[in-house]
């Protein structure tokens, strides 16, 4: 059956919003934050910022202002919603004493449910990969699930490919095919600001019949097509994904990986940019009374020392081979793990290195063979 | 819980500027808590009341830049059950240690009077240099809680929480956009300790370097990143040689820079 698409005016967008949050959800969607897009709750009237847009490339970002008053010009920021649904800290539980025993207390209270505005193709790919690294498998994640299970997804579909941007290539975007339960297009044409909603859900096939949006009709459709063809035409990095897991777990001792430790910090940006990485340290914290105890989940990288900390030693000493570890499990072990390569394309890792280090650039530089330079200075 | 006695804290300046042990005093709405749990035995910053060793903990602040202070160290160590060192001067010799590149007789002879009265020793150096230390908390200041998470795992028999990875880590974690990325600000963060929270990079600063070299710093790096954006190498020396100029990943990434700049 043919999906019926709808048309919202640009005026009208607001009440898309407004809608979600009558219908009990709390709405999150991209604000110009410090410098960079960011993800928070919205308030008020509904109505969203125009005219941002970004330029990106290895390891730059800037956020910028245009005339063209679209609302979603812009690629990833730093943020992504993994923060939403695999927060940076949450306590799990905490433990009070009482007398001689001790009682168990919850830990982070639970959220609202939840609509996510603006998720791209990307980040919708990145949220299928945690849901089953958090809920497949036979250990599900409670926190995870509980965050997880009633969000409503407003897909955005990207007509402007950034700076890091590769999507394409891994087959995640820039338009979405599922999971979503409604996705827009957002449109100018002529003097004419709208977007086209398709509907992907129930949920979202209703919330279009509340808002009483008209059919957008074949060219409109067609429009929409068309731009987001034009936005994967016009990306210009892409990662050559045949037979990449195969030439990673090939060449383990291939030189690129001291020259790209050379360059890499270890500084972990990568990693908590990443919307699909998903490591996490517990730590246990007590109060100096002895009286209450804490355990709170952090995000952690397996750029830290102590990621790798086992029985008295890391034993991933080097850049090298912490570099190493975290480019062959994303896009080599995650596939043997999960059944999915870890990377969406999202381009977050590129944009947010400081050193400039491009994963497209890197696997290339190991298909291209052994003829790469070693720099002396290298951690590995 | 009651414990059969409380632990014994004492807390000892060497060189320093009294800024890390009056964090203890810093820690308002949680001082009780830790006057309940523990017994401020020797402390001159919060009371003239000096109960006698041994300690339980000693917090030992400033770093050793006198021959007096060379012998007292052991003193304090021998009293001490464990030993902790707090903040840049005594983890790494301090701001003070600058002296360690240059003559300190050239310095006394331009800033005192009478500078044969100035018993000093040429370099100014880290606690663990001279004594066994248990743990070292970094920083210039320490932070807060840094200090209360240290008193309560040492109270508790546990490891503390105080990692060794980079500041980046608590950008990205509280959501701080990257100075360096997003404005091409010189930032440190990148091979410095966590431990401040991203203090600086939160209100738009460039890390100083205050709570010294991350765990595995690549500075080589760091050092072309900064010149890409106009950085010169004296800028780097500069930015390394703050308040932990002597911590080995620092000093030699200035030397480096140094050697660079005039071959």
């Amino acid at each position: 059956m043919a999906v019926d698409v709808r048309v919202i005016e640009r005026s009208d967008l607001s009440a898309l919003l407004v809608a979600l949050r009558e219908a009990g959800y709390e709405v999150i969607a991209p604000v110009p934050g410090d410098g960079s897009i960011d993800y928070d709750v919205v308030t008020g009237d509904g109505e969203r910022p125009a005219g941002f847009s970004d330029e990106q490339g290895p390891g730059a970002y800037r956020l910028k202002m245009c005339d063209h008053e679209l609302l979603f010009d812009f690629a990833a920021g730093a943020s992504s919603w993994k923060k939403f649904l695999f927060p940076p800290s949450l306590t799990l539980f905490s433990a009070q004493r009482r007398q001689r025993s001790f009682e168990v207390l919850p830990g982070t209270a639970d959220p609202p449910p939840r609509a996510f505005l603006g998720v791209r193709a990307c980040d919708l790919a990145a949220i299928d990969i945690q849901d089953k690294i958090f809920l497949g498998g036979a250990f599900v994640d409670p926190s995870y699930r509980q965050r997880r299970k009633d969000v409503f997804i407003v897909a955005v579909n990207c007509t402007r490919a950034g700076g890091s941007c590769f999507c394409a290539s891994m087959g995640t975007g820039p338009r979405v095919s599922a999971g979503f339960d409604l996705a827009l297009t957002e449109l100018k044409i002529g003097e004419r600001h709208c977007f086209t909603a398709e509907p992907g859900s129930d949920r979202g096939e209703a919330v279009l019949a509340r808002l009483g949006s008209p059919p957008a009709g074949p060219a409109l459709e067609a429009e929409a097509r068309s731009a987001s063809a034009r936005c994967a035409a016009s990306m210009a990095r892409q990662m050559v994904t045949d037979g990449l897991r195969d030439l990673l777990v090939q060449n383990q001792e291939h030189p690129r990986w001291r020259d790209v430790a050379s360059r890499c910090l270890a500084c972990a940006n990568c990693t908590l940019v990443c919307p699909t990485c998903f490591c996490a340290t517990v730590q246990d914290v007590t109060d100096l009374a002895g009286e209450r105890a804490e355990r709170i989940r952090v995000w952690d990288s397996c750029f830290s020392a102590e990621h790798s900390h086992l029985h008295g030693a890391s034993v991933r000493r080097t850049t090298r081979s912490r570099y190493r570890q975290w480019m062959t499990h994303k896009l080599a072990y995650w596939i043997d793990q999960f059944g999915t390569s870890g990377c969406v394309g999202c381009g977050r890792c590129i944009t947010w290195c400081p050193a400039g280090i491009d994963i497209t650039e890197e696997a290339a530089a190991i298909r291209a063979g052994g003829a790469t330079t070693t720099a002396p200075n290298s951690g590995g | 819980m009651a414990r059969l006695r409380k632990p014994k804290l004492a807390v000892w300046k060497f060189s320093s500027c009294d800024g890390c042990q009056l964090s203890l005093l810093d820690c308002e709405s949680e001082l009780l808590a830790v006057a309940g749990a523990i017994d401020i035995a020797n402390f001159p910053e919060a009371s003239r009341a000096v109960t006698g060793g041994p300690y339980d903990l000693s917090l030992v602040e400033g770093s050793i830049t006198t021959p007096h202070d060379a012998e007292r160290i052991h003193r304090v160590r021998r009293l001490s059950r464990f030993l902790v060192s707090i903040g840049a001067c005594a983890t790494a010799g301090g701001i003070q240690a600058l002296r360690n590149f240059k003559d300190v007789r050239d310095f006394t002879a331009m800033v005192y009077a009478r500078p044969e009265y100035i018993d000093t020793l040429a370099r100014s150096t880290p606690i663990a240099d001279h004594v066994p230390v248990d743990f070292e908390l970094r920083g210039c200041p320490i932070s807060k809680a840094q200090l209360l998470e240290v008193a309560s795992a040492f109270l508790n028999s546990r490891r503390p929480n105080v990692p060794t990875y980079s500041v980046c880590m608590e950008c990205k974690r509280k959501g701080a956009t990257c100075v360096l990325v997003a404005s091409t600000t010189p930032c440190l963060g990148p091979v410095t300790q966590a431990g401040c929270g991203a203090l600086c990079p939160s209100y738009h600063r460039g890390c100083y370097g205050c709570f010294g070299p991350m765990e595995n710093a690549n500075t080589d790096s760091l050092n072309q990143r900064w010149q890409a954006l106009g950085a010169s190498a004296a800028d780097l020396v500069l930015a390394y040689r703050t308040f932990n100029a002597c911590a080995p990943a620092f000093r030699d990434a200035a030397a480096g820079l140094d050697a660079e700049r005039r071959p």
